[in-house]
């Protein structure tokens, strides 16, 4: 019955892309729409009723506008470079778990793409292959304003990625496993947030700061660097770097939800949708906090990457091993 | 041929053509993308021998921190300048001698054991086994390594101090 198992798989694949995929265009509207009330303004209202129709309209101008590749550029990589983030993004989700067990006609389909036994490295190490899409980017573009945004982004993202990685090993060391599936089903008891509060905070800093928004978007930052990284590129190539930005939005969500939110457990609800509330939920609260929130320094960047948020981790570390043991 | 044995062989070739093409590029962002890609070879290969913890490790460290700064470097580096040359005669001599010698015991180790003939049974170290193993036998190895790894966190840091303070001390003097 392989072939049965398959087909499962390829419609698994297949909901969980065109979900992210909506789910991206709808977030870029309610990004909007929110941003515009904190600051006082009405956002898209003209595409159908309150701007519904606007992330439609936006795919269908992206999509057909010239794809222009500037003369000096590297071609070849400056074609590839919003294709690596926007798949990294995507592939991320392969190991979210959004449910139990199906039984369908007598076969049970496993409710995540893909059950790794190193589910939480491999996010990590497609959220490190990221990095090359905004770095290449930049460099590929062979202007000055795209290769700073492009570095910014690399030193950015490398800084962050070791609070990231740090603010999850109590994580592991509680639920004593890397597969996402397991991790949620240590916590049918309590979520992690209640017994790591310093871990959660660490993994939402870090975690946005990955992801380049607001209080961390030095890469992009609009008015020193025109548009940073994405700067000489147009169309759905363009598209594709916002694509890889909001999706990663959607996966910080859902990671922040599998490791400290107990993942898709929560009473009443089907778990899909459990899980779909504390993903926008996360989601909203970025959306506020850009709202919210000026521009960091570099320096300051680095400071609380490498001398807050990684000895924070380091420290919490210890004081679970220890809580552990004894 | 087996389908492992066919991704084997597939990724064999993706890792050597790649690893081949970052030796021989002049640009150093592509030959630094072909290493990437090589490492990422491995990675896949390490996952198809049964080894998933090495493989993300693989691509976590090498793959994505490593070459990461590697590129940094090289990005701000102005890239096509310099007329473009061969290394003298010289400086190939040992490059070759070296790469022979390579093939030789690559090519005694393919055909002179016994073990080539047999085919690796398929068996998956998961990450708990994995530890388990390594701290139980290894522990002492595994301890030396990140007592070297500290040394040079620590050299790392002294050096980046010194340089803070003559340039602080410089910085009092010149005004």
């Amino acid at each position: 019955m392989w072939i049965f198992g398959f087909i499962a798989l390829l419609v698994k694949i297949g909901l969980v892309l065109g979900g992210l995929l909506f789910v991206a265009a709808y977030l870029v509207w309610v990004e909007r729409k929110l941003l515009a009330r904190l600051q006082v303004r009405l956002g898209p209202n003209r595409a159908g009723k309150f701007g519904l129709l606007q992330p439609i309209a936006d795919s269908i101008k992206l999509l057909t506008k010239e794809d222009i590749v500037p003369e000096a550029a590297d071609r070849v990589l400056f074609l590839i470079a919003p294709a690596i983030v926007a798949v990294t993004a995507l592939l991320m989700f392969a190991v979210v778990p959004f449910g139990t067990e199906l039984l369908i006609a007598g076969q049970v389909i496993p409710l995540v793409v893909s059950d790794l036994n190193v589910g939480l490295l491999y996010v990590f190490a497609l959220s490190s292959l990221g990095v090359y899409g905004v770095a290449l980017g930049g460099w590929a573009s062979n202007s000055k304003f795209a290769l700073l945004g492009g570095i910014r982004g690399a030193a950015q993202m490398i800084s962050y990625e070791l609070a990231l990685g740090l603010s999850l090993v109590p994580v592991v060391m509680l639920a004593r496993s890397f597969s996402l599936v397991e991790i949620v089903n240590a916590q049918a008891d309590y979520p992690f947030v209640l017994v790591q509060p310093v871990s959660f905070i660490i993994f939402f800093i870090a975690a946005m700061a990955e992801s380049k928004r607001i209080p961390f978007d030095l890469p992009e930052a609009e008015n020193e660097l025109g548009a940073g990284y994405h700067m000489e590129y147009s169309g759905m190539r363009f598209g594709l770097f916002f694509l890889g930005e909001y999706v990663h939005m959607q996966i910080l969500g859902a990671l922040l939800a599998v490791f400290f939110l107990g993942g898709w457990r929560g009473p009443l609800l089907p778990p899909v949708v459990w899980l779909t509330i504390k993903m926008i939920l996360a989601a909203l609260v970025m959306v506020w906090i850009r709202g919210t929130l000026p521009r960091l320094r570099y320096d300051q960047l680095m400071v609380i990457g490498w001398k807050v948020l990684i000895p924070a981790a380091l420290i919490n570390i210890v004081i679970t091993g220890a809580f552990i043991v004894y | 041929m087996t389908l492992y044995s066919l991704l084997f062989y597939l990724l064999a070739i993706i890792i050597l053509a790649s690893t081949v093409m970052a030796v021989t590029r002049r640009n150093l962002v592509h030959a630094i993308i072909y290493l990437v890609v090589s490492f990422f070879g491995s990675a896949m290969l390490f996952y198809l021998l049964g080894a998933p913890f090495l493989a993300a490790i693989e691509v976590i460290i090498y793959a994505g921190a490593i070459m990461i700064l590697f590129l940094f470097i090289v990005m701000m580096i102005d890239v096509d300048r310099h007329k473009e040359r061969l290394f003298p005669i010289r400086q190939c001599l040992p490059a070759i001698i070296f790469g022979l010698v390579y093939a030789a015991v690559g090519l005694m180790v393919t055909f002179g054991h016994s073990g080539s003939k047999a085919s690796m049974p398929i068996a998956v170290a998961t990450p708990n086994a994995f530890g388990r193993f390594v701290f139980e036998h290894h522990w002492l190895a595994v301890e030396i390594v990140s007592l070297l790894l500290l040394v040079a966190l620590i050299g790392a840091l002294y050096l980046g101090r010194l340089k803070i303070e003559k340039s602080a001390a410089a910085g009092k003097e010149t005004p």
